[in-house]
């Protein structure tokens, strides 16, 4: 099941057969037409609300209302509202610096967490065939279309301070009653690792899957102890559906606002929290653009996952091809 | 098989083609652990009483009887319904049609634009939605200000983030077509508008299907850009309602309006992926309604 490389890859191609072929038959710029609308919409309404992004980010305060005024002349670029963020990420005690270590921290365990959790599960499933894997992999592709707010909203029920956890400790004796929602670090990590989990397992699985099971025979009968089969082989040609998968949740999880705001409090908030309560939370000219700074340095950093996902998912599907 | 001599990890991975019955035990308990807080979650939307951890027997008064705080008495609660119910239409009737023109475009069009063109159809896929949901905000904010906020933005907000997943589902489907249909068709006389309308289109059917019910899906659950291009009270969407009285909702009927977001989402994709498999089996194909539905939720 190559799911990977046909989504994100450019998926099989067929060789245009010269002046004879379909192209011949079609009207010039027939394709092209058809495309037109979508590329449009996508131009007006993706690549120019970044750019509005970058001009808030560097543009001016309205003396007299105080509302931000966007510069859309990048040889005007004010660079107030960056030297902001950049100095607050900086400072010892900077308010960006604290929420964002935080940030770093919360993803990176969540993400470890995942791994751990998930890897298994997709080897599992990897090894499942018939009925039990296809009753599997619905049970795994459930949790994509459940709301991700719905799913945290079943925590924080469960969470409560007379909900089903404490009782069940209680109960059982493990640990005492906890106070889970109120700014509990652990509690907003395995809340991440909870929402994004499934993201990773399925691109973990299909990268398992894709393994021929003859290279793993192979190892086993030229003597390698199933641990060292595992280790020297399997999990190698692993490697890439672990990467697009760490990749796949690394990037959401670092825009994530509402997990952090729904299981904790603002001892727990994460860096998009910020974001949205610069955006959202005031009317002032300069919260925008320090916001909008925000928004630009928080994508510059994920875009280098970006890019790396994207080169190696097509290198993935072009190796596949061959 | 497998030589005798076995390691430390060895009661963990026994043998690579046997019953593997600690990694059977262990994935099970994930699915359980993934699967009941919902499970549970939607029960208490069925409590009687007012908590959301103490059972007191089955009623239906969350959803309808309770005269002030059920989700079809509750104005905030059927408000919610109402206006995700909305969206969802709206962007579905709105995001299919482009997207599937797109990804005809896009899968036929060979040209120096075609490549950046692809990019650019991709790149939302893999912006997070904060990003995206920011940028619309601003836009709306500064540039195009015609657009009010509310409904009308978070269509358009809904739109952008869609048409990427009309594309993907098609794709798949066209590039296992071919171009022999149309070919024949042409061959045989018709028009290039006729061999798409009459040929190409009824065979793509099944998965443009799938894609309106995708759309459905993904609008339902979208939380980030509702809550960004909102005008607060009467466009607040059922994800936001979660996010905004999660905490400190007191009774069950949060959990309702959560339950009725889920059947919903889940009810348009049972659909989808019903239609995609009559699709595969139509072609000869074996497929599982999970291997189709994963294929491009990526």
């Amino acid at each position: 099941m190559r799911a990977m490389p046909e989504v994100l890859g450019r998926g099989r191609r067929r060789r245009d057969r010269g002046p004879t072929g379909l192209a011949a038959l079609y009207p010039r710029g027939f394709w092209q037409a058809l495309a037109a609308p979508g590329l449009l919409w996508l131009v007006a309404l993706f690549l120019v609300p970044f750019y509005a992004i970058l001009a808030t980010a560097t543009g001016r305060v309205d003396p007299i209302f105080g509302t931000a005024l966007p510069e859309w002349n990048p040889l005007y670029w004010q660079p107030d509202a960056f030297g902001y963020v950049v100095h607050e990420l900086a400072a010892p005690q900077g308010i960006f610096r604290i929420v964002f270590l935080r940030t770093l921290r919360y993803v990176a365990s969540a993400v470890v967490l995942c791994l751990v959790l998930g890897y298994p599960v997709a080897y599992y499933m990897s090894r499942l065939r018939g009925r039990a894997r296809n009753t599997f992999l619905l049970l795994m592709v459930l949790p994509f279309w459940v709301s991700y707010l719905m799913r945290m909203l079943a925590w924080v029920n469960l969470l409560q301070r007379d909900g089903l956890v404490n009782r069940v400790l209680e109960l059982t004796g493990i640990l005492e009653p906890q106070r889970w929602l109120e700014g509990k670090s652990l509690t907003v990590v395995l809340g991440l690792t909870y929402g994004y989990v499934p993201f990773l397992i399925l691109p973990v699985f299909a990268a398992l899957d894709r393994i021929d099971r003859h290279v793993v025979e192979a190892a086993l009968d030229l003597g390698a102890s199933p641990a060292r089969t595992f280790l020297r082989v399997t999990l190698p040609l692993s490697r890439q559906g672990v990467l697009a998968g760490t990749a796949i949740i690394t990037l959401p999880m670092f825009g994530d606002f509402y997990t952090a705001q729904l299981l904790g409090n603002l001892q727990t908030s994460m860096i998009g929290s910020l974001v949205n309560f610069y955006l959202q939370g005031s009317t002032l000219g300069s919260a925008q653009a320090r916001g909008a700074a925000l928004v630009v340095v928080l994508a510059a950093m994920v875009s280098l996952l970006t890019v790396y996902y994207l080169v190696s998912t097509a290198r993935a599907a072009r190796e596949a091809e061959r | 098989m497998s030589p005798p001599g076995r390691d430390r990890l060895g009661w963990l991975l026994p043998d690579p083609w046997r019953r593997p019955r600690f990694l059977a035990v262990y994935a099970w308990l994930f699915v359980a652990w993934s699967v009941l807080p919902v499970l549970v979650a939607v029960l208490f939307s069925f409590n009687a009483g007012r908590s959301r951890s103490t059972w007191q027997g089955f009623s239906l008064r969350w959803y309808l009887s309770d005269p002030d705080l059920s989700v079809v008495h509750d104005p905030t609660l059927r408000g919610a319904v109402l206006q995700s119910l909305e969206l969802a239409v709206l962007t579905m009737a709105v995001a299919t049609p482009i997207g599937v023109a797109l990804a005809l475009g896009l899968a036929r069009w060979r040209g120096r634009v075609s490549q950046p063109a692809n990019l650019l159809m991709l790149l939302p896929l893999v912006t997070p939605e904060i990003v995206l949901a920011s940028g619309l905000f601003l836009a709306f904010v500064h540039l195009y200000r015609a657009v009010p906020f509310g409904t009308p933005a978070q269509l358009l907000g809904h739109v952008t983030w869609s048409i990427p997943y009309v594309v993907v589902v098609l794709r798949g489907r066209l590039f296992g077509l071919g171009r022999e249909y149309e070919e024949a068709a042409m061959d045989l006389g018709a028009s290039p508008a006729e061999a798409l309308r009459r040929v190409l289109l009824p065979l793509l059917a099944p998965a443009i299907l799938a894609a309106f019910l995708i759309v459905f899906a993904l609008s339902i659950d979208d939380f980030v850009t509702s809550q960004f291009l909102s005008s607060g009270e009467g466009t607040v969407t059922i994800p936001m309602l979660i996010y905004g009285t999660g905490r400190t909702g007191e009774n069950p009927s949060l959990n309702a309006v959560a339950t009725v977001m889920l059947v919903l989402s889940l009810g348009a994709l049972a659909l989808a992926g019903a239609a995609l498999r009559s699709f595969s089996r139509r072609r000869g194909a074996r497929a599982s309604a999970a291997g189709e539905l994963m294929r491009f939720e990526l």
